[in-house]
């Protein structure tokens, strides 16, 4: 596969509705907020994680998609270990456990083998401790967090289940007995969700990176297809409703970029629909109900501001 | 003979990771003379030259926010890269984060601004079609176009800078009024040896500036 040879920002626009987007494991899983703007956060690992879910999904067990991070149970294993079963004449595992490789050589060697099996290591690098230059590979794709469009109001849900989680839980509710029976087993929780946000990513995707992992046309056909629809195969109890709204790709001419990143990403500006004129994002909106769906935002771009060599490719 | 240039880079977060405290990382309060290197060389670089820093501008306020996330404990380990290539199949081999899983804290600087002056010297590795007129050219011209090898960062990758250049005839933009001593910081590491050994130096803000000792000066601490 050849690498990809031209440079190319994205921004990624997202949003979730009663949900929980990414939490905070500092502030007891509240949504992340940035404390003195308090606009919405999510990480930049939150999203490459779903990222690598979706790949992971959507070519399971193919050549050159393998994840080498991975989430919880590896069902992939378990299908290698069968197909194993069937081929026992497979040399087996080679005992010598050297840890290091003897040379730089070597470190090469394990670090294209790696890029050419793994996804997730020709995009986003990894770090190998190979120990003669720590083998770091940088991938070509970096993500930047995600910020939301205006300020977030995250609510606090309290729920309740109607059930105990062990007998000793369960013997303290009946000991103190003044309660009714239906209430007896009952257990509460609470849930944080952000009752709408719209989030925006950038992400850049260096093709000089690109020709040392080998991140090809084929991986970033394949990276947008994630980022457009991996929200919709992340769906669970805290995320609420999640999906990829916009996907805008800038693609460059040349390797090294024809503009700046940060000139590309002012020409889509994302304002609030009034009455269906587009409206600045400012504190005259303060007076207006809170935003709690994608057709109260508009997003414009500006067209005749793109520099040139810059294609604008709306993937979504 | 050296050539300066003048790089005004900002974005919405920055991570300088202080060496002592790196397991739950503090940021320095200011770009480190490594870091302002690192933006340079991701806009242009070839073994040729060799950037030196000169001075790094404080453009913005020092604020720090914190920020905790689950990160993976452990690197690749080789050995089992290389038993499994030998072998040619996979098993095994992935990290399962969630049997991995640290929290871990980072104190970061909430929308920082900088402007490194910086200068490049010749190694000994410039061949004959190497002079300094055409590396500042292209530095400058790349960076006025908005164009780099790879997008620089402000510490972490994930905290990716913006950057424009400056004309050295420009208006330098005000920096913050603020003097203050910044303590020992990390100059650069040494990468010439072996055990690539830290380098530091004492940092101080003046005005908003941090003059940055020269390499091989008495300022620069092993």
């Amino acid at each position: 596969m050849t690498a990809i040879t031209q440079r190319h920002d994205f921004m990624l626009i997202f949003e979730v509705t009663n949900g929980n987007p990414n939490g905070d494991p500092d502030s007891g899983n509240m949504p992340r907020m940035d404390p003195e703007t308090g606009h919405g956060l999510v990480s930049d690992v939150s999203l490459k994680r779903k990222i690598r879910n979706y790949v992971d999904l959507a070519r399971t067990g193919e050549d050159g998609h393998h994840i080498y991070v991975q989430e919880s149970s590896i069902l992939n294993d378990q299908h290698r270990k069968a197909y194993r079963a069937l081929r026992p004449d497979d040399p087996k595992v080679d005992k010598d456990a050297k840890l290091n490789p003897k040379s730089d050589d070597e470190a090469i060697k394990l670090r294209d083998w790696m890029c050419a099996n793994f996804f997730d290591v020709r995009t986003f690098g990894a770090v190998m401790s190979t120990g003669v230059n720590c083998g770091q590979v940088k991938g070509p794709v970096q993500i930047t967090f995600a910020t939301s469009v205006e300020p977030i109001m995250p609510a606090e849900i309290s729920i309740t289940r109607m059930a105990a989680t062990n007998e000793a839980e369960r013997k303290q509710k009946a000991e103190g007995d003044d309660s009714d029976d239906r209430k007896e087993n009952r257990t509460m929780g609470r849930k944080h969700i952000v009752p709408y946000g719209l989030y925006v990513a950038h992400g850049f995707i260096s093709a000089k990176f690109a020709e040392r992992t080998g991140f090809s046309d084929a991986d970033l056909a394949l990276l947008t297809e994630a980022l457009s629809s991996m929200f919709e195969h992340d769906h669970s109890a805290a995320r609420g409703h999640m999906s990829s709204r916009k996907l805008i790709l800038f693609r460059h001419a040349s390797a090294l970029g024809n503009a700046p990143a940060h000139k590309l990403f002012d020409i889509v500006k994302i304002g609030r629909s009034v009455d269906g004129e587009f409206r600045a994002i400012d504190a005259r909106l303060d007076n207006l109900p809170p935003a709690r769906k994608f057709g109260d935002y508009s997003v414009k771009i500006d067209h005749d501001a793109l520099p040139a060599g810059v294609d604008l490719i709306e993937v979504l | 003979m050296t050539y300066g240039v003048r790089l005004k880079v900002w974005g919405d977060y920055g991570l300088f990771t202080r060496p002592e405290l790196k397991v739950e990382r503090l940021t320095y309060d200011v770009m480190t003379p490594s870091a302002a290197r690192g933006v340079l060389e991701a806009v242009h670089w070839k073994p040729a030259i060799r950037w030196v820093i000169d001075a790094i501008h404080v453009l913005a306020p020092i604020r720090h926010q914190s920020i905790r996330r689950n990160e993976v404990g452990h690197k690749a380990p080789a050995g089992s890269l290389k038993r499994a290539m030998n072998r040619g199949d996979l098993e095994g081999l992935g990290i399962v984060a969630d049997l991995d899983r640290q929290q871990r804290a980072s104190t970061v600087l909430v929308r920082p601004a900088y402007l490194i002056e910086a200068h490049f010297d010749m190694t000994e590795k410039a061949g004959l079609e190497d002079n300094a007129g055409k590396h500042l050219d292209i530095f400058n011209r790349r960076a006025q176009k908005g164009q780099c090898f790879h997008q620089p960062c402000l510490g972490t990758r994930e905290f990716a800078a913006h950057f424009e250049g400056l004309a050295l005839d420009a208006p330098l933009p005000p920096a913050i009024s603020e003097t203050r001593d910044l303590g020992l910081m990390l100059w650069d590491i040494d990468h010439a040896q072996t055990s690539r050994p830290s380098m530091f130096f004492r940092a101080k803000l003046e005005q908003g500036v941090m003059q940055v000792p020269a390499p091989g000066s008495a300022g620069v601490l092993r």
